[in-house]
């Protein structure tokens, strides 16, 4: 009895929520959520993560930030999270084109049909994609060379490891990390063919491994044990942890990623453990995309690779921990320039 | 007689209401105490998502809930939680688009087919949960959660160039095969310029019909709540409790198979590795919210759209979007908290009109008495 009056009771109220829905939802038809004009200023999107994680995003935010300053525009930053469906992400972007920000930059290759999709229906709008193609008038697509810069982290590492074993932890085991895994295995191998590479994943399958500091602590520190005495790290946030391994072990080495990261602030306990940092310009390609755009007037289109030769990727020399070996360093460079060397952009594992 | 009634009503308005009002007030709180003015930003998650491309999304994101919450209800009605629906999902929208994407059959045949696969793999998925609660006692909270992690590393390791996925050398994404034309499931055209309408909205609500018919009005779904209620009694009138755990571990598995198509069959057409994540949790929360029946998950479900529609907005105005997150965890716990506060109130004040009821035939038995 009790049961049945309590389930009776709870049909009659889902009755009564359906009705107050169906309501409210059938007075709003016929309006969009489409307005605004203006120009407003430079909208970006970030991938999962946002500003502050230490690596790509916060990269692509420095860009933005310095265009912002330079420029005196103001702008608007949105952030993907892990639910987002592709209608979350063109949802992002179309409401950036709408309300006026131009122009419009989507951070990750996530953004890649949505971004799409946008530029299709905000023609008059200047897109950019980071680490992506969409092929489209008012696109410019953002890539980098990743695996260049990897290749002459590899030489660095086959040259000043002792052990002849060295390291590799990545984010995630994506195609654009594995780029990085490529060029440096790569390099390695073609420096010193008696070499090994240890190449591990943070979180395969899945985009936490950028930002599990503990988690890189302990795969650099298990492979620290197995006589590795170079790490280079693509894993955004993880890879500090790891720089933090190498710096508690004499006479091992960590390479860095994205940026500088013998300069940064957080890291500089560490710093002298830091051999080198492959630095990946997106930061550079953000910056010059809006300059484009909004001072140019000419708006960049087409698929802009930043590559070696063009300074989108370069080998850090900071702390001049590479000062002894920097001929051989630039005769890699050269001949990836010259494309005496080609460097592979997929790896397989 | 007639006052009874009237009361009831009120009761089952109450519980509702409360939730709602002590959910905007919790909320109003927490957006005062980060220094915004609450009502500004609840006009504008209403006027934003009551806009017609708004309504577009919530309608399909709503899809996708209901179907995730129907099948957590299934586990539900009997006492099992099912926390692997995320699990589940993901792994049968993988298989079954990686199977869609080898095929080239015409779509009255490949649609039901990729639909078919999708079910099983979610089934079969789920089935491994139920058999080690029954045959080893394991409990299926644990083993659903770790299988949710299998899902993910298995995923991981066979969406990889080479093996069930392909790599897009310019994008750097890898994706299952994409399915032919012939796959895309229908949609229903919104009008003017908005999206369609994603036509799986019709399987959703036809699942919500069987999900109603089967539970409410077969001898299987009487059995399979009478389990929920009591595995004793049920087992003392000749149910099979152990088949009926299996079976409804398979069904809630086979409907969670079901939550990853309409995304496959109507929007992404293939599965890459940032397909949508913790459906299956949101699942949870629509079942909660909608107290496991067909029509409060569905309303559960377009509640859950609709604000994380206003959280897109939010976020574009300058509010913290985590303020819908909030939101959405206020929101479930006062359904909770309300239905169990009124469903207590409900029960004192029927055994007080009992008790008053029965002092009165005791006392016109005692006038009567007297009277004789």
């Amino acid at each position: 009895m009790k049961g049945t009056l309590v389930r009776r009771a709870s049909k009659i109220a889902v009755a009564g929520i359906a009705t107050a829905a169906l309501a409210f939802s059938a007075t709003a038809c016929g309006s969009s959520s489409e307005e605004g004009d203006k120009d407003k200023g430079i909208g970006l999107a970030y991938d999962v993560g946002g500003r502050g994680d230490h690596s790509f995003n916060d990269s692509a935010a420095k860009g933005f930030d310095k265009a912002k300053k330079d420029l005196k525009v103001g702008g608007k930053e949105m952030t993907a999270k892990n639910t987002d469906t592709e209608a979350d992400r063109y949802q992002k972007l179309a409401d950036l084109a709408e309300a006026g920000y131009n122009p419009v930059i989507g951070v990750g290759y996530a953004y890649t049909p949505s971004l799409a999709k946008a530029a299709k229906k905000y023609k008059d709008t200047d897109f950019a994609i980071v680490d992506s193609v969409v092929e489209a008038k008012n696109v410019a697509s953002l890539v980098s060379a990743e695996q260049e810069g990897s290749y002459l982290a590899g030489v660095a590492a086959a040259l000043k490891s002792k052990t002849g074993k060295v390291g590799f932890i990545g984010g995630t085991n994506s195609a654009l990390i594995k780029k990085f895994a490529a060029g440096y295995v790569q390099g390695v191998k073609e420096t010193n063919p008696k070499a090994t590479v240890d190449v591990q994943w943070v979180t395969p399958g899945s985009t936490d491994g950028f930002g599990l500091p503990d988690r890189g602590k302990d795969m650099a520190e298990g492979m620290l044990d197995k006589n590795i005495d170079v790490i280079y790290s693509a894993a955004g946030g993880s890879g500090s942890g790891a720089i933090e391994a190498t710096a508690k072990k004499k006479g091992t080495w960590s390479i860095g990623v994205d940026g500088d990261q013998y300069y940064e602030k957080g890291l500089a306990d560490y710093k002298n453990s830091i051999l080198t940092s492959v630095v990946k310009n997106v930061d550079g390609s953000v910056y010059d995309f809006i300059v484009s755009v909004l001072k140019d007037k000419k708006a960049m289109t087409g698929v802009q690779t930043y590559d070696l030769k063009q300074g989108g990727v370069s080998l850090s020399y900071s702390g001049g921990f590479l000062d002894d070996i920097k001929p051989k360093i630039e005769e890699a460079k050269k001949k990836i320039i010259a494309g005496d060397i080609k460097v592979k952009s997929t790896y397989a594992g | 007689m007639k006052k009874f009634d009237k009361e009831r009503v009120l009761l089952a308005i109450a519980a509702p209401a409360l939730a709602l009002v002590a959910a905007f007030t919790v909320t109003a709180l927490v957006l005062l105490a980060t220094g915004k003015e609450p009502f500004n930003a609840f006009g504008v998650m209403f006027e934003y998502g009551s806009k017609a491309d708004s309504q577009v999304y919530i309608l399909n994101k709503a899809t996708t809930y209901y179907l995730a919450g129907l099948a957590v209800a299934i586990g539900f009605r009997m006492n099992l939680f099912n926390i692997g629906v995320d699990g589940q999902y993901r792994l049968s929208a993988f298989i079954a688009a990686a199977v869609g994407g080898a095929m080239n059959l015409p779509g009255l045949v490949q649609i039901p087919l990729i639909i078919l696969v999708a079910m099983l793999v979610g089934a079969m998925w789920a089935s491994i949960a139920g058999l080690l609660k029954v045959y080893r006692g394991v409990s299926e909270v644990i083993s659903t959660i770790m299988l949710n992690s299998l899902a993910t590393a298995l995923i991981s390791y066979l969406l990889v160039d080479g093996r069930l996925g392909v790599l897009d050398p310019d994008t750097n994404i890898v994706s299952t095969e994409p399915l032919p034309e012939s796959s895309h499931f229908f949609t229903i055209p919104a009008g003017g310029d908005l999206d369609p309408v994603w036509g799986f909205l019709v399987v959703a609500v036809l699942a919500g019909l069987a999900f109603w018919f089967v539970l409410g009005r077969t001898r299987f779904g009487f059995d399979l709540r009478s389990v929920g209620r009591s595995e004793p009694a049920a087992q003392a009138s000749g149910v099979g409790v152990k088949r009926m755990i299996v079976t409804s571990m398979v069904l809630s598995g086979a409907m969670a198979g079901l939550v990853g198509m309409p995304t496959v069959l109507n929007d992404t057409h293939q599965f890459t590795a940032d397909f949508p994540l913790g459906v299956g949790f949101t699942g949870i929360a629509v079942a909660l919210l909608g107290r496991n029946h067909p029509v409060g998950i569905a309303l559960g479900a377009l509640l859950w759209g609709f604000l994380e529609r206003g959280a897109n907005r939010l976020e574009f105005e300058g509010y913290d979007k985590e303020i819908v997150g909030v939101m959405q965890g206020v929101i479930v716990l006062c359904v909770v908290i309300a239905y169990e506060l009124v469903r207590r109130y409900g029960i004192k004040r029927q055994q007080q009109r009992v008790g008053a009821e029965l002092a009165q035939q005791a006392v016109n038995l005692t006038k009567r008495e007297v009277a004789q």
